[in-house]
């Protein structure tokens, strides 16, 4: 036993030994190639200054998260133009894909579902409650979508350069504010066209829709920007969803429909009403739609009539969930090197 | 003196998943392969930098060094161990990386300066300065994707060069330019190393390390195996054995002859 013992050891250093020879070969042959690779410079006379760095020593990685991105707001805006620059790129039509497709939906479900179907009837100003949802699920959708995709996207950065990673999916929903910003002044336009008047309930519902839909939307690109990287599926499942999350919410449909579901399936109504999506399209038609609606009796039943307390707890789910992506986001981040 | 970087017993260790696809997976998982393998790029590595100490990196393709300077830009975290740096870094661990190809140069310079670090009201300051130093004259308004790879690497240079930064990493990337141009960046290193900006040099080319560093640290397998002054660094990767007559290793063969006869 022991003389095996010792043929292992000595097989073990005549391995390290031979190892080390073909380091030192390989070595020598790199020195002599190399060697003239880069010019002699000599350091310049006088001599060296000190240096007196005013700072910490920190971790040299960001670990700010989406609050740092936010703080270096220079370098959000300037990634911003990079993925549009990105996104148009060989183009003819640019930026104007991002209205024809929305303009071409609208146009479908608009014919099918108010003219065809007639879920219009009873429905005043049904466009524009129809539109007023479509802008701000087609800002979820996009932030979604591009959030996802963001890290792998952008891959030669998060590979080779220090910032931030989360920098990618917020500025994804940036990218989704700079094509729905337009829609909304459109929708802005047509409101007070049609005959919109102000009231502070009103505006209050729909800051609260907004902070659902940034929460929620930020929660959700977070979360599946660092899967993706893990599992390429997640965009196409994510892809997948977006096929019909329009039909999800109540926009082609009045909530009253779905009021009636909940009297034979209260489980089913239930889950309907617990998407946050749901919740604050419901909210935006709060602020836009409604007000132009001359008969406020019709109105009673588009909406439930704890709006607001869903609303509020909604909201709270959402920062709760935001919170646990960056937390997942965070924890994942550094295995993104070697999966991208 | 003050330290500038410390990095403490670093590990990283990488996963290599040589299987993406439920089918491949299945496949792998029949035949008895391996799914995955774990790969020590940087291993138990230990060591501190004074501030406005130049140190150059040494070892072997693969040793680790891409990693370990990945590690203090903190495009990496390590898995175990600490690294702590002192100030703004600016590093050239790959020049141009994140040029978008269909962007304009100044734009990508914009970006580029933005990443690293600089402020606006910087980056317009030192604007003619970058676009000066790097020399591509009225390619500047042209998309970098018509950018010779010289070019490129020039860009780059000069963008990281001017971020008035408290550590400086350079990799072999410089490579990429010509002559007059790798003078020009050596150069301009020594000129912010009299300035008192601590240097991390990756290099093999013996002569222009020992021209630059102080201090040479080489990588093997992974592991720091030499930390020292730059000629002992040298010598020691070449591991000074000619032609193999290293008596030990000679010693070994034929004790291993032996135990076999």
């Amino acid at each position: 036993m022991r003389a095996a013992d010792r043929a292992a050891r000595n097989q073990q250093q005549v391995d390290e030994a031979t190892r080390r020879k073909n380091a030192a070969k390989q070595a020598r042959d790199l020195l002599e190639r190399k060697s003239d690779s880069m010019p002699v410079v000599a350091s310049p006379d006088g001599p060296r200054q000190i240096r007196v760095v005013d700072a910490e020593l920190v971790d040299p990685s960001p670990t700010g998260g989406v609050v740092e991105v936010f703080q270096q707001r220079y370098l959000l805006r300037l990634i911003v133009g990079r993925q549009l620059a990105q996104q148009y790129a060989a183009s003819v039509l640019g930026l104007l894909w991002s209205y024809i497709q929305p303009a071409l939906r609208f146009g479908v479900y608009f014919f099918v579902f108010g003219v065809i179907l007639k879920t219009h009837q009873g429905v005043p100003n049904f466009a524009l409650r129809l539109f007023t949802a479509m802008v701000f699920v087609h800002y979820f959708t996009e932030t979604w979508n591009g959030g996802t995709r963001s890290i792998w996207q952008n891959s030669s950065l998060v590979l080779k350069m220090r910032v931030p990673r989360e920098i990618f999916p917020v500025a994804a929903m940036f990218v989704s504010v700079y094509h729905t910003g337009p829609q909304v002044l459109l929708l802005l336009v047509i409101c007070a066209i049609v005959g919109w008047h102000f009231s502070l309930a009103a505006v209050g519902a729909g800051l609260l829709g907004l902070a659902i839909l940034v929460t929620f939307s930020m929660a959700m690109a977070l979360f599946f920007s660092a899967l993706n990287v893990l599992y390429r599926d997640f965009q196409n499942i994510v892809q997948t969803i977006m096929q019909f999350i329009h039909f999800l919410v109540p926009m082609m449909y009045s909530y009253s429909v779905v009021n009636d579901l909940g009297k034979s399936h209260p489980i089913l109504y239930q889950v309907y009403m617990a998407d946050p999506l749901a919740e604050a399209v419901l909210l935006m038609q709060k602020v836009f739609w409604a007000p132009t609606v001359s008969d406020q009796s019709l109105l009673k039943p588009m909406f439930p009539s704890n709006l607001i307390s869903r609303g509020l707890i909604t909201l709270g789910v959402c920062v709760v969930l935001l919170y646990l992506s960056q937390k997942f986001f965070s924890r994942l981040e550094s295995k993104f090197p070697e999966n991208l | 003196m003050v330290e500038s970087l410390v990095v403490d017993h670093v590990t990283k260790d990488f996963t290599l998943h040589y299987h993406r696809t439920l089918k491949q997976i299945a496949v792998a998982t029949a035949r008895g392969l391996p799914l995955k393998e774990q790969f020590q790029a940087v291993n138990d590595v230990s060591f501190t930098v004074e501030q406005g100490e130049s140190v150059g990196l040494m070892g072997l393709n693969g040793s680790g060094k891409s990693t370990l300077l990945k590690l203090i830009n903190g495009v990496m975290t390590p898995d175990h161990g600490t690294v702590r740096t002192r100030g703004r870094i600016a590093g050239l661990i790959a020049t141009g990386a994140g040029f978008q190809p269909q962007m304009t140069g100044r734009d990508n310079l914009f970006l580029n300066g933005a990443i690293l670090g600089m402020t606006e009201t910087e980056l317009k300051n030192k604007f003619d300065a970058i676009v000066d130093f790097a020399d591509i004259g009225k390619f500047l308004d042209t998309p970098v994707s018509h950018y010779s790879s010289g070019m490129f690497a020039r860009l780059g240079f000069s963008i990281a060069i001017h971020v008035d930064a408290d550590i400086f990493l350079a990799d072999e990337v410089l490579a990429v330019g010509d002559r007059p141009f790798k003078k020009k960046c050596l150069a301009k290193m020594q000129e912010i190393r009299q300035q008192g900006t601590t240097i991390f040099y990756v290099s093999h080319a013996a002569a222009s390390v020992r021209a630059m560093c102080d201090r040479v640290l080489v990588l093997e397998a992974g592991r720091l195996n030499f930390d020292g002054p730059v000629d002992d660094g040298i010598r020691y990767l070449q591991y000074d054995d000619e032609d193999g007559d290293d008596p030990a290793f000679e010693g070994l063969m034929d004790a291993e002859l032996g135990a076999d006869i």
